[in-house]
């Protein structure tokens, strides 16, 4: 089963080494991994989709709890939460082409944030799936040159910050 | 107060109540060491870096204090990366100062460069960069603080160059804030009365200690518990001195090498209630069928021990030095019931103990290497700090001599290193002067750091080194001879030119030899009334399995038996 852990730690040099040489030593299994500075200077937050059965699960979290930059984890699988990957693809597109990447964008609720005589740029948010689903199609239809995506954020519903559950 | 980085470290390690500290000298560190110089700071100079965290080490675990050591950047820091690993696999409390390079020079593959706190993050409890002498003072409270507390470990301070030469206005902080790290000391009652609820129908129960029982210097309280409760005790390597050798409810070492009765017992037990224990896969044998028949409750300071290998029915998180006391409070008034309950667990355990005790060969024409730590178990009557190499002298040891006080047998037990022994042993010399020190070594080990018997002569410590001679990398080679057909590939050493006795003395320490049993006995005695460090060369017969025997991959109870009289 797949876990979304907030993990909050210190906004501090070395804390990304700290928490990257713990996962490989311990040979979790981490599907991705995605972090950025919060509404406090000195926080950051970080995203981290961790598959595994309870016990893996168990072992990330208090192994991770353990570094002492990490000043809280929350499991946003266990509340109603958020989740969103942000991902910009650049596709092969011709003047030909153009007009049924446009259909395919509006169907996704995409957008194209970029255009040229050979190329398309799409951004899409959204979850996994749904990227993966519109990467398919532009794959197979039109050739996609190269993709990057952030990664899987997420953010609970409800007042109560990460940092208090 | 106005003072230099090198100056502010100084007047830190005194305010940590640091009394020595071990290291080696380099072109990163001579601001360092010129302030160690002007204050005449005590300081042992090992002869490798290597030397130097073994010892700091040895001190740590013989005094419980936090130990010290310092080395200059690059290869003077690499070179402590075992002895940090060794640490940190049995969760040993050091402060490692490490010279980097100038932070102008940083990041340049300059000379002397090496990324300590890359290479140390998975080997170390945190680890720190010091770029700004303004962070120095508070960064080094927090480098004690988080080596002592909670669960104990190693941390590396790696300090720039120009860090020590720097101006600071010295102030030591009072306090640590550190939001991601509270130690955890008391548990909830609660869950001490869901134990006393498991423990009060359990009619086999087991109580199997470890080193946590040794760190966190709770063996007297484990005491009270054992004898309130009268259940058996079992003890990983780690744990031996915890309880005393010769106490009648104590059963021995469990797991690859332990006793037939601990094994069995494990086996057969209906309740286990680990202290201080991590379940190592050299207690457990196959972990599926580890105590199968028991429900396990951990005892265990850091959270994330639990359910690491085995699942616990229970957890009792918290200092065992709040558990133990809680337990026993809660036990004392049924003390009489829970032995009612045991009596017949007790009385098949008996015959185990009887059927199948430890055993070896007697009245060979050889010196057996187990009665040499019987005979030394006589001399110190038990009382002696005793330190060990890694290998089959150590699995001896551990069987064989009758640990009667905590924190007085030193080994690596997590990392397994060779070459721990010697300069460990010197550590734990250091710290407890007064005390019988005993360094038993193999003819393997003592060449991974026998540099360091120039260090026990250059300081006097009068360690009694006793070298296990079977001309052999003895453990390796019982395994090639076990499970690789006899192929000893590389582990004879038989026809090598090494004189022990003429290193010993080319190092300034006395070299005695025994070649057969008659001299034991005058040899030890006259390596005791020695002052000053001793080695002894004790040659032992070359092919010697060490028995019984739980082979990797299989379960407790199938050990494999030998080398006794039968």
């Amino acid at each position: 089963m797949k876990h979304t852990l907030a993990v909050l730690v210190e906004n501090k040099p070395g804390v990304l080494t700290h928490i990257s040489a713990l996962i490989s030593r311990r040979a979790f299994n981490i599907e991705s991994i995605a972090a950025g500075y919060t509404e406090e200077p000195d926080t950051t937050r970080i995203t981290i989709v961790v598959e595994g059965n309870e016990m893996e699960q168990e072992q990330v979290v208090n192994q991770l709890s353990k570094l002492v930059d990490v000043i809280k984890i929350s499991d946003l699988t266990a509340v109603e939460s958020i989740q969103r990957e942000l991902a910009l693809i650049k596709v092969k597109a011709t003047v030909h082409t153009r007009s049924d990447i446009i259909n395919i964008v509006e169907i996704f609720r995409a957008s194209i944030v970029d255009v040229n005589r050979e190329t398309m740029v799409i951004e899409l948010s959204g979850d996994g799936t749904k990227i993966d689903a519109l990467c398919q199609v532009l794959e197979e239809d039109h050739g996609i040159i190269e993709i990057v995506r952030t990664g899987k954020i997420a953010l609970s519903r409800g007042p109560i910050p990460a940092k208090d559950q | 107060m106005e003072m230099t980085g090198a100056e502010a470290i100084i007047e830190s390690l005194k305010n940590e109540e640091v009394d020595v500290v071990f290291g080696y000298p380099g072109g990163a560190v001579l601001t360092l060491y010129d302030a160690l110089y002007k204050v005449d700071f005590k300081h042992i100079l090992a002869k490798h870096e290597q030397g130097s965290v073994h010892a700091a080490d040895g001190y740590a675990r013989a005094t419980g204090k936090v130990g010290v050591v310092i080395a200059t950047s690059g290869p003077g820091a690499t070179n402590l990366v075992t002895g940090i690993a060794t640490a940190y696999m049995d969760s040993i409390p050091l402060v490692a100062i490490t010279g980097q390079v100038a932070v102008p020079l940083i990041g340049r593959d300059s000379f002397q460069e090496a990324d300590m706190r890359g290479i140390t993050t998975p080997i170390t409890k945190h680890n720190y960069l010091v770029k700004k002498v303004e962070d120095l003072p508070a960064v080094l409270k927090e480098a004690f603080y988080i080596a002592r507390t909670g669960r104990p470990g190693p941390v590396v301070v790696d300090i720039a160059k120009d860090v020590f030469a720097a101006l600071i206005d010295y102030h030591y902080p009072k306090e640590v804030k550190l939001r991601g790290y509270q130690p955890l000391y008391e548990g909830d009652m609660e869950t001490i009365e869901k134990v006393f609820l498991e423990l009060s129908v359990a009619r086999k129960p087991l109580i199997f200690v470890g080193g946590g029982v040794n760190l966190s210097d709770s063996s007297e309280a484990l005491k009270v518990l054992i004898e309130q409760t009268g259940f058996p005790v079992i003890s990983t390597l780690m744990g031996l001195g915890s309880i005393a050798f010769d106490h009648p409810q104590y059963l021995g070492m469990v797991g690859m090498h332990g006793t037939y009765a601990a094994n069995m017992a494990t086996t057969e037990c209906d309740l286990m209630l680990g202290i201080g224990v991590r379940f190592d896969d050299r207690v457990t044998g196959v972990l599926s069928e580890f105590a199968p028949k028991a429900k396990i409750i951990h005892f265990d300071i850091d959270p994330a021990e639990i359910n690491k290998n085995v699942i616990a029915h229970l957890r009792v998180l918290g200092d065992m030095k709040w558990s133990i006391p809680a337990l026993s409070g809660r036990v004392q008034d049924v003390s009489d019931e829970l032995k009612e309950h045991v009596r017949a667990w007790t009385d098949r355990i008996r015959l185990w103990q009887q059927e199948k005790p430890l055993t070896y060969k007697q009245g060979t024409e050889f010196v057996m290497p187990q009665a040499v730590v019987e005979k030394v178990n006589q001399l110190t009557q038990g009382d002696a700090v005793i330190v060990t190499d890694v290998g089959q002298h150590q699995m001896w040891v551990a069987m064989y001599y009758g640990f009667k006080n905590p924190r007085s047998f030193l080994t690596s037990g997590g990392l397994g290193t060779m070459g721990y022994g010697l300069p460990a042993a010197l550590g734990a010399q250091c710290g407890l002067p007064d005390r019988n020190v005993v360094l038993f070594v193999g003819d393997g080990g003592i060449m991974m750091n026998c540099q360091e018997l120039a260090t026990a002569a250059d300081y006097n410590f009068p360690v009694k080194i006793l070298i296990l001679n079977n001309q052999s990398l003895g453990m390796v080679a019982q395994w090639q001879r076990m499970f690789y057909g006899g192929r000893c590939s590389h582990t004879n050493l038989k026809g090598g030119h090494t004189d022990f006795v003429k290193l010993a003395e080319a190092m300034g320490v006395r070299g005695l030899r025994v070649t057969k049993p008659a001299d034991l006995s005058s040899m030890l005695e006259e390596a005791w009334a020695t002052p000053g460090p001793v080695v002894v060369d004790i040659q032992i017969p070359d092919t010697m399995d060490v028995w019984p025997m739980v082979p990797s991959g299989a379960r407790l109870d199938q050990m494999m038996f030998g080398g006794g009289d039968e």
